[in-house]
């Protein structure tokens, strides 16, 4: 374990993390993001689901900094007196589950679809293709609307709020999977060809088990670079969902739900309610997206 | 080339042919937050379906801006029997597709109105028949005296008889069934407005109807609206940014959070009055076992004790502060003042007490309270969905665990008149102005009466109520208000509903626009000017 610990740290990987200040920051908000929403029923002030706990007295509190504020809520409250950090915290929850959900159903449904049509070529590779240009002509936050409304439309009213979580990571991760499709088949092409993948096709290896023991682990380098891409995106897609009014249900509201209902205050002088949460987004998102571009330049030996 | 050119030039010298700049043309753009479900003049007795459907038919009588009684259809009528009411109609009125009226559209439309489909019944409950006297004279004949009968007709819109049948309508549609028919989408009244385009949830036209018979009256004669389009916009903060960047000239429910900033806007104006309109939450004391709940075999609302806990339960001065930010009237009834038969004495709601509604709990039977789910629609009432959150989270602290069901009117109400509820919230108006229409459609037993117990969807039912209740449809006089402060004093102790307002209304509109402000809080556009 050690010697795996010292490797790494030894790695090019950590000395062009070492290197970058902007890196080093990005994992420093990611990972209080991260934390913050995974420890959210240890360490949040306020349990902002516990109804009973709410008092109405309470609402359209300002920030604890403002002169009306309370030392109680430190991001003030919202129109039910929730606490604005609490409900931040868990919200940061429901975006990351929904994000990393999705992203990895994309990330398993490309990959596969990819290797299928790389390795085997001919008319499956044209076949799924095609698919993916097809649905790469449209934005993918168009094909996530189209799939939650067929789904919303096919299924009885009251099984919405149960359903609507697997809803939206379902219509996040069918949006996505064409990139990472298109990423495992290029290397693919390339890995086919090479000695090794001939040398145990000449053996006799089964196909199968080429595609999944030889070929897939070196092409997943990539697929970790638009994995982690793509999570910023599937939460930004998760919040834009919510924000329409359509993502996950407001029983438990996702950063996106939040930043909707506080939209209807910011015109009123209560910016806390939306803007706290927009902040949070973009922390997110941000800092994720820019790890993103590290660990993307970090693994191309060209760029070195 | 050239032929392209002049193509171009032709399509821009027709785009500034229809620029909004036309001098003549005086549109108003008007928005609130919910669409009406349907254009079917008697299938939904909802505000925010009237607010359009007034526009566009007229009514035997019509309401005068102070919401008293003026000749509409029928320009004089009288009680030439106990049980008789003749009405003489207006002569030369045409429908917009060209149809005479007469007498037997009147008879037709009354009739249509008492279908079992009908979601206006209470307004014709009393009626027998209606009979055609001559070409232009009519006359309802009533089972019982009813003094109040004009009251009720001002809100029956009358539709061509022809027109109806010929578009296989002659029935109302039945919303309840989710069923769709001709009338949903199409209209043909006498008003001063005929639809001229509608697309539901995005937009509906009406344009000026230049032959309608009231332009001369000194009411509208000022007038000179050519066209209403009016746009569904359910979002709070979209609705006031289209309202202050001029996108639209008219906001019937400006959310109350902006009423400040609108005061001090520039170029905006607000006119606000109180609104004749209880808000109140109604239970199911009918079923034997509550549905959407987690009580196996019994229902928990039908025990008083229970229903006056969530009324302890109920903080209702925070909801008057926060959520209405003091923009509504505290009651203890489920009508206001301005609704004949009120009574001060009855106005008096259960005190907030928290330890009072658990002991209550406790003592039916449940110290843990129980599972409950409350419907509550999310843009039809000034706040609603809000108000159900705070009252939601009010329970909870009593050990009442309720899930909020909030959905826009159209499934709401669909929902609701299927008795597929247990707690939901409701706004009622009282366009009589007396107390029978609001007895009568809300507690009154539901036994097949024409309008009986219509809006009673808790199935609420109590003998001595429905007694008092036939008493004052039939009798006047002090019998009569006896019988109502009874019932009131009945409504009280009961607790069939929880009531928690009178709403009032702010109206926002562009300075130049003007309108009388209605406490039914419709907008009449016959009466708006726009300079």
């Amino acid at each position: 374990m050690s010697a795996a610990v010292q490797r790494f740290f030894g790695s090019d990987l950590w000395w062009s993390f070492t290197r970058s200040p902007i890196t080093m920051v990005s994992a420093i908000v990611a990972a209080i993001c991260i934390l913050g929403a995974l420890f959210a029923p240890v360490i949040a002030p306020h349990n902002p689901f516990d109804l009973a706990s709410l008092n109405l007295s309470d609402a359209f509190k300002p920030p604890a900094w403002h002169e009306d504020g309370a030392r109680e809520y430190a991001l003030g409250t919202d129109d039910q007196g929730r606490d604005v950090l609490s409900a931040i915290m868990y919200g940061a929850r429901v975006s990351l589950l929904v994000g990393l959900s999705a992203t990895a159903f994309a990330t398993l449904l490309g990959v596969s679809l990819g290797l299928l049509a790389g390795y085997l070529g001919g008319a499956v590779d044209g076949l799924l293709m095609r698919i993916c240009d097809v649905q790469l002509t449209f934005p993918s936050i168009l094909v996530a609307l189209l799939v939650d409304g067929v789904v919303r439309a096919a299924l009885p009213r009251e099984a919405h709020d149960q359903i609507a979580l697997f809803v939206v990571i379902f219509a996040i991760g069918i949006s996505e999977w064409p990139k990472f499709a298109r990423t495992v088949r290029g290397s693919t092409l390339v890995e086919r060809n090479k000695e090794y993948v001939q040398a145990a096709r000449v053996i006799g290896v089964p196909r199968l088990r080429i595609m999944v023991s030889h070929v897939l682990p070196n092409v997943l380098g990539p697929v970790l670079v638009v994995a982690t891409l793509n999570l910023g995106l599937a939460i930004l897609a998760e919040a834009t969902l919510s924000f329409l009014g359509v993502g996950v249900p407001p029983t438990q509201p996702s950063l996106g739900t939040l930043i909707r209902i506080g939209n209807d205050f910011l015109f009123s002088g209560e910016w806390w309610i939306t803007i706290f949460p927009g902040v949070a987004l973009i922390a997110m998102v941000l800092s994720v997206n820019l790890l993103g571009d590290w660990l993307r330049d970090a693994l191309n030996p060209k760029l070195r | 080339m050239r032929k392209l050119l002049m193509a171009a030039a032709l399509a821009v010298g027709l785009g500034a042919g229809m620029a909004p700049w036309d001098a003549d043309a005086r549109s108003v753009r008007w928005a609130a937050s919910g669409d009406p479900n349907t254009m079917d003049p008697h299938s939904q007795n909802v505000g925010t379906v009237t607010m359009v459907l007034q526009q566009i038919y007229d009514p035997l009588i019509q309401r005068t801006q102070e919401l008293g009684l003026a000749p509409g259809l029928a320009t004089r009528w009288e009680q030439v029997e106990p049980n008789r009411w003749r009405f003489w109609l207006r002569h030369g009125v045409k429908f917009h597709e060209g149809q005479a009226f007469g007498a037997e559209d009147v008879v037709f439309s009354i009739t249509r109105a008492q279908q079992p489909t009908s979601n206006y019944a209470i307004y014709v409950d009393t009626i027998e028949r209606t009979e055609r006297v001559e070409p232009l004279v009519v006359d309802i004949v009533t089972r019982v005296p009813d003094p109040i009968l004009p009251n009720k007709i001002a809100s029956v819109f009358i539709m061509s008889r022809g027109w109806s049948e010929q578009h296989n309508a002659t029935r109302p549609q039945n919303t309840r069934a989710r069923e769709e028919m001709y009338t949903t989408r199409n209209t043909n009244g006498t008003g001063a407005f005929r639809l001229q385009s509608r697309e539901p949830d995005v937009r509906t036209v009406m344009a000026r109807n230049t032959d309608w018979w009231g332009w001369a009256e000194p009411a509208s004669r000022e007038s000179n609206i050519t066209e209403i389009v009016y746009r569904p916009i359910s979002s709070d903060a979209t609705r006031i940014a289209a309202l202050l960047s001029g996108e639209v000239d008219f906001v019937l429910d400006p959310p109350l959070q902006d009423l400040n900033r609108l005061r001090a806007a520039p170029n905006i104006k607000v006119t606000e009055g109180p609104e004749v309109r209880t808000i109140f939450l109604a239970m199911d004391v009918h079923r034997d076992e509550l549905l959407y709940s987690d009580v196996r075999g019994r229902n928990p609302l039908k025990d008083l004790r229970v229903r006056q806990a969530l009324y302890h339960a109920i903080d209702i001065q925070a909801i008057h502060r926060t959520t209405m930010r003091g923009q509504s009237v505290v009651t203890g009834t489920f009508f206001p003042s301005q609704v004949n038969g009120y009574s001060a004495e009855e106005d008096v709601r259960l005190p907030y007490d928290q330890a009072r509604a658990r002991a209550l709990l406790t003592e039916a039977g449940y110290p843990n309270g129980f599972e409950i789910t409350l419907d509550c629609p999310n843009n039809r009432y000034i706040n609603d969905e809000q108000i159900c959150q705070a009252v939601v989270a009010m329970w909870a602290r009593v050990g009442v665990r309720a899930r909020l069901n909030a959905m826009p009117l159209a499934p709401f109400f669909a929902k609701i008149q299927r008795d597929d509820t247990s707690v939901y919230l409701l706004g009622w108006g009282v366009p009589t102005l007396d107390a029978l229409y609001s007895f009568q459609s809300l507690v009154r037993s539901r036994d097949g009466g024409q309008g009986n117990g219509i809006w009673n969807y808790g199935r609420y039912s109590n003998a001595r109520m429905d007694q008092l209740i036939d008493i004052m449809t039939n009798q006047s006089g002090e019998a009569r208000n006896a019988a109502i402060r009874e019932a009131l004093r009945i409504y009280r102790e009961d607790v069939p509903h929880i009531p928690l307002h009178h709403q009032m209304i702010p109206w926002a509109m562009r300075s130049n626009f003007t309108i009388p402000h209605m406490a039914n809080n419709q907008p009449y556009f016959r009466w708006a000017r726009m300079n």
